[in-house]
């Protein structure tokens, strides 16, 4: 589906005419993300995201492919073939750090995306199953990076591992077994380092799959936009290309200096040195952190250190860090105000201000840290905060805040005025 | 409608839930954190803060350093310490030529067969083959230092946090416990066989001091070997085993941020351009 | 008129005379960059799969060959490919230097494919010239082909006691590679 005036792809050429009737696969680009895709003309650089995380997506598969060729995924070996790659391949080592530090860049754009979706309500009706299939994609993002930090089998490597998988040996008489059945041993060797290595490399290819529904279902209602109120008419818009390629080609620029500023100058500041020694099973480093893009999840999981009536601490932990990333799931029928920009919600605005955000810095600042006073009990209090905003606030202030006035449309708030408002019903859409 | 109204409901209660386990895991915490003492970290230093000449962005290897350095590595550390992922062949990046590399490969003993046998034996090392390791094994290597395994130090300089002046403060470090430091914590005196070194995270190392007199090495190009030589070298040297392209890599990364430098100038004003006829206020 | 971006829209299909619009420069020279930054990360990707560094530095190899008796052959490994090295009985030198060499399709005297004073001494790779197989002839009991050397049983190309291909589609004749005797004893190819 797409506005009606959407312009139609008219190919010229005879090869592009050839193509549109046999296999219309230009028609579907020009749809897609060319000409023929019209979109709000008010998007803000906080739109720039969505189009970043999918450029690295690629960037991870393709060095991704590359690293795949010169690593062997076997414990004896795992770790001096990594050194291998960084010493003697061709461009090795400029390859493991633009993978290892593009992991890292995939998971800054994709969280920026994702407050974005939060500050903006993006995930409301009609949007619901692009949320949800985003939810998806992070949560198999995360699925794959942390198989991935497991290959180099580095310390850090191993101890995560097994510490994440130890996870599943917190629910109650299944647990243990699944755990072994999921390293196949146990404790990770051989056989776990095997089958990470296979869904790695498979599941990319599975997110990319899962992005292309979720690109399909953001073209049903189109996108959103920062006032939130929908498209009305042709002026509200603008195709998507020139447009958006041209701001999304900026975006990118800056997005790689910053990018290649960390492969190049600083790239192992985002990692642990620990991982740079081989493992060992017999001696666990003194400090054991996942990446740092698991670090809020990783302090919701260390925030619960005393069992609760008949709750075990350690299976109330587990819960709670699958629970944070799962109740997203559920947003877009938590939230029930009629009015999806957080600039016309003064309440939740101020929720979503000081309340998560400051609750998200505290999670990754005291994930990273070591589990230690004072920062065990801020990380108990900002995961107290993060389950009540999201299941608790959010419920409550999207159904007695009073939502401010919003213009009557895009073209209005863009240029101040919309020929086509009618006096006094610039505040009935919110109603 | 209502049945709205009961996923909210539900979504309340369980993030009431979530919320009170949470702080209810705060109060016990925070009472805990008052009536008890947390058990106190030992004081150890950070590393002391060295100029190299491959610190920074336009960083560039000191090879008269890093020859000195190996010569440390060579003649003090390699009597304990492996360096398996650096081949002989990888010193000709240090400044050494084809048959200097060949007569220091040929004059270490590395792991063979004997060809008419087929016995494990050790021959002498060509360019290819990678440093040997002093123990033929961990369990020899614990076996020989008081169950203490001698670390590999390829990488030696990557895995510790801000490794190069962490390498060189701890080999400069070795002194007597104080007796502040013993009378705060008892604890932190050396037992037998360990060795106080501030810089080390328990304080206690099991490394003996490896360098102790000045002019332990002598240096081909002259330079006074002092103690602070020896370890700033040899850090270096280690720096350059961790990441023998690490001024490649500096070198490399600037072409390629000037140009997107370059590039992006021309997509903002590209953008701005596209953009320009649509900021028209309306009349 | 409020309707400005209907306006750029159309603005956007209107091409005047010479069919390029000024501002179509910029946009251009930016999709160019792009174009050039695409194409300098084509040259790494490319080159990561050409030999590695340990690969290139693996290149020489010594064999002892004083334990060869004339008219046998030992098979080394040269580049991780077999090398035969082979001592040839009087006969078989005076079969090969009795051969016409304008009567063969790679011409090659015995002695340009051996070293002075080790014209004994056969070195040849033990690849076949045509596509890449193992010839047979340098083990005991091997058959040697029509013409006493090597045969390779793939595609039938036979080749004689100097290693020169005789018959079979082969184009030319085992190579030899560079080596040197470094001892009476003992050569160092590579």
């Amino acid at each position: 589906m797409s506005f009606p005036w959407a312009k139609e792809y008219t190919p010229t050429n005879p090869v592009m005419r050839f193509f549109d009737e046999k296999l219309p696969l230009p028609r579907l680009v020009y749809n897609a993300v060319g000409a023929g895709y019209p979109v709000p003309r008010n998007l803000s650089y906080f739109w720039n995201f969505g189009v970043l995380a999918g450029f690295f997506l690629v960037l991870q598969i393709v060095t991704g492919v590359v690293l795949a060729m010169h690593y062997a995924a076997n414990a004896q070996v795992a770790f001096a073939t990594t050194e291998h790659i960084m010493r003697d391949v061709n461009w090795g080592w400029m390859m493991r750090y633009a993978h290892a530090n593009g992991a890292s860049f995939f998971f800054i754009v994709v969280y920026l995306h994702i407050f974005r979706g939060f500050f903006y309500s993006s995930y409301k009706a009609p949007r619901e199953m692009i949320w949800l299939l985003g939810v998806v994609i992070f949560l198999l993002m995360m699925a794959t990076a942390f198989m991935g930090y497991v290959l180099p089998w580095g310390q850090m490597s191993f101890w995560g591992a097994k510490v994440i998988t130890g996870l599943f040996g917190a629910i109650p008489l299944v647990g243990e077994p699944i755990q072994v059945w999921l390293l196949g041993g146990f404790a990770p060797d051989n056989a776990a380092l095997n089958r990470f290595f296979s869904l790695h490399f498979l599941l990319p290819f599975v997110i990319a799959g899962v992005v292309i529904l979720h690109i399909w279902a953001l073209h049903i209602p189109g996108s959103s936009n920062p006032t939130g109120v929908e498209v009305k008419q042709e002026s509200d818009t603008l195709p998507f290309h020139p447009y958006y390629t041209a701001k999304d080609g900026f975006g990118l620029g800056v997005a790689l200096i910053l990018y290649f500023a960390l492969v190049f100058f600083l790239p192992n500041t985002l990692g642990h040195p620990d991982n740079y020694i081989e493992a060992n099973p017999l001696s666990t480093p003194a400090h054991i952190v996942p990446e740092w893009y698991f670090w809020p999840f990783y302090a919701i999981l260390r925030a619960f250190t005393v069992d609760f009536l008949f709750i075990p601490a350690k299976l109330m932990g587990v819960i709670a860090m699958f629970g944070s990333i799962l109740i997203w799931f559920f947003l877009p029928w938590l939230d029930k105000s009629p009015v999806r920009s957080g600039h016309y919600r003064p309440m939740f605005r101020k929720f979503f201000w000081f309340g998560l955000i400051p609750a998200m810095a505290v999670l990754f600042y005291c994930g990273g840290a070591p589990a230690e006073e004072p920062f065990v009990m801020l990380s108990q209090i900002a995961t107290a905060y993060y389950f009540l905003h999201f299941l608790v606030i959010i419920p409550i202030v999207s159904q007695i805040e009073k939502p401010e006035p919003l213009p009557y449309s895009i073209t209005e708030a863009v240029l101040g005025s919309d020929d086509k408002a009618v006096l006094g019903k610039n505040a009935k859409t919110a109603a | 409608m209502t049945k709205l109204l009961s996923i909210r409901l539900v979504a309340i209660l369980v993030g009431l839930g979530f919320a009170v386990v949470a702080l209810y895991s705060f109060v016990v915490g925070a009472y805990a954190a008052i009536t008890e003492e947390a058990p106190a970290h030992l004081p150890y230093e950070e590393p002391r803060d060295i100029a190299y000449s491959f610190d920074g962005p336009f960083g560039k290897w000191d090879v008269q350093q890093l020859q000195r350095g190996f010569k440390v590595y060579n003649e003090v550390c390699s009597a304990c310490h492996s360096l398996k992922f650096v081949a002989f062949r990888d010193l000709e990046q240090i400044g050494y030529d084809e048959g200097q590399v060949k007569a220091f490969a040929a004059s270490k003993q590395v792991p063979g067969i004997d060809p008419n046998t087929g016995e494990a034996t050790t021959r002498p090392g060509l360019p290819t083959d990678y440093f040997p390791s002093p123990y033929p094994n961990n369990v020899a290597a614990a076996a020989a230092n008081n169950n203490a395994i001698p670390p590999d130090l390829s990488l030696m300089t990557k895995a510790r946090h801000d490794g190069t002046n962490y390498v060189a403060s701890l080999l400069m470090g070795y002194q007597e416990p104080s007796a502040e430091l013993l009378a705060e914590h008892p604890e932190a005196a050396p037992a037998p066989g360990l060795h106080h070194n501030p810089y080390f995270p328990n304080l206690n190392l099991a490394m003996a001091p490896p360098l102790t007199t000045a002019g332990q090495v002598t240096f081909d190009d002259g330079t006074e070997a002092t103690i602070e030589q020896m370890a700033t070298d040899v850090a270096a040297f280690l720096t350059w085993t961790a990441e023998p392209t690490l001024v490649k890599r500096k070198q490399t990364g600037w072409p390629v941020l000037i140009f997107l430098l370059f590039a992006t100038v021309l997509a903002y004003f590209s953008k701005k351009q596209i953009w320009a006829a649509t900021k028209r206020k309306a009349a | 008129m409020a309707d400005t971006a209907a306006t750029a829209t159309s603005e956007t299909a209107v091409v005047t005379d010479d069919g390029i619009r000024r501002r179509d420069f910029l946009d251009i020279a930016a999709v160019s960059a792009a174009g050039i930054g695409g194409l300098a990360v084509v040259y790494p990707l490319i080159s990561q799969m050409a030999p590695s560094k340990d690969v290139l530095a693996a290149s020489s190899t010594e064999v002892d060959v004083s334990a060869i008796e004339p008219g046998q052959a030992i098979k080394a490994v040269f580049r991780k490919q077999p090398l035969f090295v082979r001592r040839l009985t009087g006969a078989e030198i005076q079969a090969a230097n009795a051969v016409d060499t304008s009567s063969l399709r790679d011409p090659q005297t015995l002695e340009e494919r051996t070293k002075e004073g080790h014209e004994d001494m056969l070195v040849t790779m033990g690849v076949c010239t045509h596509l890449g197989c193992v010839p047979l002839g340098a083990a005991e009991g091997e058959v040697k082909g029509e013409y006493g050397g090597y045969f390779c049983p793939c595609h039938g190309s036979h080749y004689d006691t100097a290693g020169r291909i005789r018959k079979g589609p082969a184009p030319a004749n085992l190579e030899v590679p560079e080596y040197e005797f470094t001892s009476d004893t003992v050569i160092q190819v590579g």
